[in-house]
């Protein structure tokens, strides 16, 4: 076995064949570019979650004098509402589940709610009174929301509990769907980019028929004549797994980190280390798929 | 040597046999002319005993072979040691005599020290070592063919097949490259040559085997190219 031998003929198979090399290329890099951001999305919602989740509290909203009449028929909530609820939340029943919780008056709702919605048209128009006291309630367990949700729910003087994460898996289900639709994409085109390279490696064959007759009627092992054309395709498919995640690195550092990170500063995002983590799992894909379908063309071009 | 029992080729499609109930045996160092109008079954013969075909009925052993077991795999070796030649040269227009050379070396995995020596040795034998870095559209047919019988022995085979290597020659550059054949057979390389060269034939006077619509109609020594 002689590697030069094997890399000069995979070299002239690449030069001979230049414009399909560079289509399995490019097609290659778009689709595992895909493949890559759609990573990168999961390890999103994943850092995400965990910021999040662990912010995230129940919220026991108090009447307002504007709350809608159905749940709150008597309009703002008396002090005792308060009373109740804090009694209730110190209560042996539900204080094991909780880790701490506090309460917000008008004011300090309003104050919040200007912080939050700084530069929005809405914040103009707030009243403190149109804003709900809430019992901020941070549970030890996230997942238990629901004793909280049902030992308040109905309860009068309240017109709602809310579990924040309800909104926070709103956006995480968003950022899923997108996702996998990028999976999905990614998915049909690495399926054309396998076709391709499969279309490729025989033309690649067809031109270099002359060769491969010589080299069967010599006696070179079918190993040695296919090696050269699987190579090929590999070297196609690794090159294009590159560029995916020099493309990958590259939208984390200018965008995310440059941009995104700049423009939502309370937000944790994905980093350098995240994108540098999944090169190796592009170029695996990029590579295993173009050599098992150069593998399986080159094959049933030259039998025996 | 070659052992060729009761063969017979159907190709699908085909109203008769290409080969009818074939048996030959050729044993090491003979010289055998196959001839044969177009379409008796020279070349099926010929692709059979290189394993580029199997037959339909019937058992081919070469070399020890058996060619109708052989694994795939091991195709590959066996015809390592036969050497081959055709009528059209079959040389890479883009390599130059000795690189057309090399090559049938290095694809078999030949290390770089044994290719700078054998090969010319070999274009030496044809007679071809000023020719050694002409590529084969600057060489005449002779020497196009001297090209390809240089890579068809220069792994030392014990057998040559030689598919009418005379058919896009002129009688006296054939007449060199019979010269070259003999020397070779005398080398002890077992030769198999498919020829409609009758003048050849009639000169050289070998084993002559006949082929007609696949069958054997004559098997002589020292016999001549025939009447047909």
């Amino acid at each position: 076995m002689r590697a030069s031998f094997v890399f000069t003929e995979m070299g002239i198979a690449i030069r001979r064949n230049l414009s399909m090399v560079i289509s399995v290329i490019l097609v290659t890099f778009i689709s595992l570019t895909f493949v890559g951001t759609a990573g990168l999305l999961q390890q999103q919602i994943g850092s995400m979650k965990t910021y999040w989740y662990d912010k995230a509290q129940v919220a026991v909203y108090l009447c307002t004098a504007t709350s809608p009449k159905d749940v709150c028929p008597q309009g703002e909530s008396s002090k005792d509402v308060q009373k109740t609820v804090t009694s209730r939340l110190n209560s042996p029943t539900l204080k094991p589940y909780i880790d701490t919780f506090y309460f917000e008056n008008h004011d300090q709702a309003y104050k919040t709610f200007q912080k939050e919605f700084k530069n929005n048209a809405v914040a103009k128009y707030v009243t403190p009174a149109q804003l709900n006291e809430t019992f901020w309630v941070k549970l030890k367990d996230p997942n238990q929301a629901p004793i909280i949700i049902e030992s308040f729910s109905g309860l009068s003087g309240i017109e709602q509990v809310k579990d924040q994460r309800s909104y926070l898996d709103q956006i995480f289900s968003m950022l899923n769907i997108a996702s996998l639709a990028a999976i999905s994409i990614a998915t049909l085109m690495l399926f054309s980019a396998a076709l391709l390279i499969s279309t490729t490696i025989r033309l690649s064959a067809v031109m270099r028929r002359r060769e491969i007759g010589i080299m069967r009627l010599v006696g070179a092992s079918n190993f040695y004549i296919q090696l050269p054309f699987i190579l090929e395709g590999v070297v196609a498919g690794v090159i294009g797994s590159l560029l995916a995640g020099g493309a990958i690195v590259a939208v984390v550092n200018y965008f995310v980190q440059g941009y995104l990170v700049q423009q939502l500063p309370f937000t944790s995002f994905v980093g350098l280390a995240d994108a540098f983590a999944l090169l190796p799992g592009l170029i695996a894909i990029g590579g295993l798929i173009a050599g098992i379908a150069a593998a399986s063309s080159i094959r049933r071009y030259l039998r025996v | 040597m070659i052992s060729i029992s009761q063969v017979t080729k159907s190709y699908r499609g085909a109203p008769r046999p290409a080969l009818d109930n074939v048996s030959i045996e050729i044993d090491k160092g003979e010289f055998v002319f196959l001839v044969g109008a177009s379409g008796s079954g020279k070349s099926s013969l010929m692709r059979m005993v290189l394993r580029e075909d199997l037959p339909t009925a019937g058992s081919i052993h070469v070399l020890g072979e058996n060619l109708v077991g052989i694994p795939n795999r091991r195709v590959p070796h066996f015809r390592r040691n036969l050497g081959v030649v055709f009528q059209d040269f079959r040389l890479l227009p883009n390599k130059t005599a000795a690189q057309n050379v090399a090559f049938s070396l290095e694809v078999i995995g030949k290390s770089r020290g044994f290719i700078t020596e054998a090969v010319p040795e070999v274009l030496r034998l044809v007679g071809l070592e000023e020719k050694a870095n002409s590529l084969p559209s600057e060489l005449s047919g002779g020497e196009q063919q001297r090209v390809a019988l240089a890579r068809a022995i220069v792994n030392k085979p014990a057998i040559l097949l030689a598919d009418e290597p005379t058919g896009n020659l002129d009688p006296n550059t054939s007449e060199g490259i019979m010269d070259l054949l003999n020397r070779i057979n005398l080398a002890g390389t077992t030769i198999l040559m498919a020829t409609h060269d009758r003048g050849i034939v009639d000169k050289y006077r070998k084993r002559v085997i006949e082929l007609s619509q696949g069958k054997i109609v004559r098997d002589e020594q020292g016999s001549g190219y025939g009447n047909r």
